[in-house]
This record gives C-alpha cells, sequence and structure tokens, in this order.
C-alpha cells in the first residue's frame, strides 16, 4: 500500500519538476513548483517525517513560492525573448542530465548496502516533532541559533538591496514638524479697509 | 518489494537531474534558474531526510532544516538582487550581465 501512495506521489513531484523547466510561462513554472513541494512533503509523511513535510509545505509553498510569484509578475519581462534559442540547449543538458542519472543511479546501486531500519514507531516513542526538538535544542543549539541569523542577515540584505529613497517625494519628517512654531506659519496682517492685502 | 531507502534515492536522483537540466536549459532565464535550484536543495533535503529515516537517527532532519533555512534565505537575496537588476537594465537575461560591472 505504501509502495502504490509512493509511486503516485513520485511521479507527480517528478512529472510537476519537469514542468518547471520546461514550461513556457513562468508563472506556470512558480505553479508546478508548489504543487512539485507539496507532493515531496506527501513523500516525507509517508516514511513518519511528518514536522519536516509541514515545514516544507510552510516554507516553500507559503513563502518561497509566494515570492517567487510576487517578482515574476511584478517585473515587467519579456518571456518570450527569454525564451528565444532555448532549444539548441536541450541536446547538452540532456547528455549532461543523462550522465548525471546514471552516475547517481551507479552509486546508489553498486555503492554498498544501503541502511534498512525500520521505520515503524514503536509505541511510546517520541513523535517526529518531539524527537527532533529534543535534538535539535540541545546538541544543535548552536546550529539552530546560526541559522536564525543566517535568516536574519538574508533579511537585512534584501532589505538593504531592494531599498531606494526617491527625491521629490513628500515624507513625515517628525522632528520638523514638532519643531514648527506658531511664527512660522501664521502671520498677521492688518489690511487697511478697501485695498485688499 | 517494500518501501526502502533506495525508492527515495531515485527519487531524489531524478529531481537533482531534473534541477541540473534546468539550469542548462534555462541559461537565459534567471528566475527559473533560482527555481532550478530550488529543486536540487529540494532533492538534497529528501535525501537527507530518508537517510535519516532508514538509518534510524534523527541528525539528518536537523540538517535538514538547515538546508531549508540557507534556500529560503538564498531565494530571497536571489530574487532582492534580481530586482535590482531589473531596475538597472529592465531586463533579467544573464548573459548581459557581465555589461554592469564597472
Amino acid at each position: 500500500m505504501a509502495l502504490i501512495a509512493f509511486s503516485l506521489i513520485a511521479a507527480i513531484v517528478v512529472l510537476a519538476a519537469m514542468f518547471v523547466i520546461a514550461a513556457r510561462n513562468p508563472v506556470h513554472s512558480v505553479l508546478w513548483l508548489i504543487l512539485t513541494f507539496f507532493s515531496a512533503a506527501g513523500l516525507l509523511v509517508l516514511i513518519g517525517a511528518e514536522f519536516l513535510a509541514m515545514l516544507l509545505v510552510v516554507v516553500y509553498v507559503g513563502a518561497v513560492a509566494v515570492l517567487f510569484l510576487f517578482v515574476v509578475m511584478m517585473l515587467d519581462v519579456d518571456f518570450v525573448e527569454l525564451k528565444q534559442g532555448t532549444l539548441r540547449y536541450w541536446p547538452f543538458a540532456l547528455l549532461v542530465g543523462v550522465i548525471l542519472l546514471a552516475e547517481l543511479v551507479l552509486v546508489s546501486v553498486a555503492g554498498g548496502a544501503l541502511p534498512t531500519g525500520n521505520m515503524d514507531a514503536s509505541p511510546g516513542a517520541p513523535t517526529n516533532a518531539e524527537a527532533i526538538g529534543r535534538v535539535m535544542y540541545t546538541d544543535y543549539l548552536l546550529l539552530f541559533q546560526l541559522s536564525g541569523i543566517v535568516l536574519l542577515i538574508a533579511m537585512v540584505g534584501a532589505i538593504v538591496l531592494t531599498l531606494r529613497h526617491r527625491p521629490h517625494i513628500k515624507r513625515q519628517n517628525i522632528a520638523k514638524q514638532t519643531g514648527r512654531r506658531r511664527g512660522d506659519a501664521v502671520e498677521l496682517k492688518d489690511p487697511t479697509p478697501g485695498q485688499g492685502i | 518489494m517494500e518501501l526502502g531507502l533506495f525508492h527515495y534515492l531515485a527519487v531524489s536522483a531524478a529531481l537533482f537531474t531534473i534541477g541540473v537540466v534546468g539550469i542548462f536549459v534555462n541559461r537565459k532565464n534567471i528566475i527559473v534558474i533560482l527555481m532550478a535550484i530550488e529543486l536540487i536543495l529540494l532533492s538534497v533535503n529528501i535525501n537527507l531526510v530518508a537517510f535519516s529515516v532508514f538509518s534510524g537517527t534523527i541528525e539528518g532532519q536537523i540538517f535538514a532544516m538547515l538546508v531549508l533555512t540557507v534556500a529560503a534565505a538564498e531565494a530571497a537575496v536571489g530574487l532582492a538582487i534580481l530586482v535590482v537588476y531589473f531596475r538597472n537594465r529592465r531586463d533579467i537575461s544573464v548573459e548581459n550581465v557581465d555589461l554592469m560591472k564597472g
């Protein structure tokens, strides 16, 4: 049963990944990418790595894919022109791909015995999230903190890169506002009648 | 035949290959190149988690989380660079990036 489910989901993963790189429209690519990540999360659920699966959905589908969608839709790029002449890249790309795949399969077939630990959790064993939490907050605390710093730096970097100050745009200047005195704004006039100001 | 590590390695190898082919094929379109890199990182994650599960240790999943973090950071910074480049050149073709050098 698990094998049937696996085959189905794995086929979806591979097909969707192919459409990601082959789609003409990058928006479609992003949507196929979302399908790929979603199905990959399904693959992880099958072997009991639920926490990572949910993380995959939250981080990739919720954040990264939306980021891609935003950028693809915001930039006014002529994608038809970008697609010109990609046909001649295919033979070389396929050659590289076939060689790479053959090597990977060769390694995993002939690379010695693979571990075959049972994935059935024994009763009373901690859940996946609990097991991860126990290790992550003790043995790998420094790595955990470090990944937080990586995210912080990425955030600051992205902001610094894309921030731009346009001139000629009115902005609120609090110091100027509070420093304003009555004399700067109001002027008392005493017009004589019939002459105007 | 029972669901084993080999099945996951096969899917992961296929995803990795597709990612690399995608980089070669979409060599003009940097957005799709970034997506192909995400595919490659996903295949690495599947590998890590599968090895972690089938060898009965949890550490692999921790490292998969770290890879996930780096992938998210990379996507954010990469897209930011892409936006800045687009603002400068009104174009995102990879071939003309070297025109930007001082």
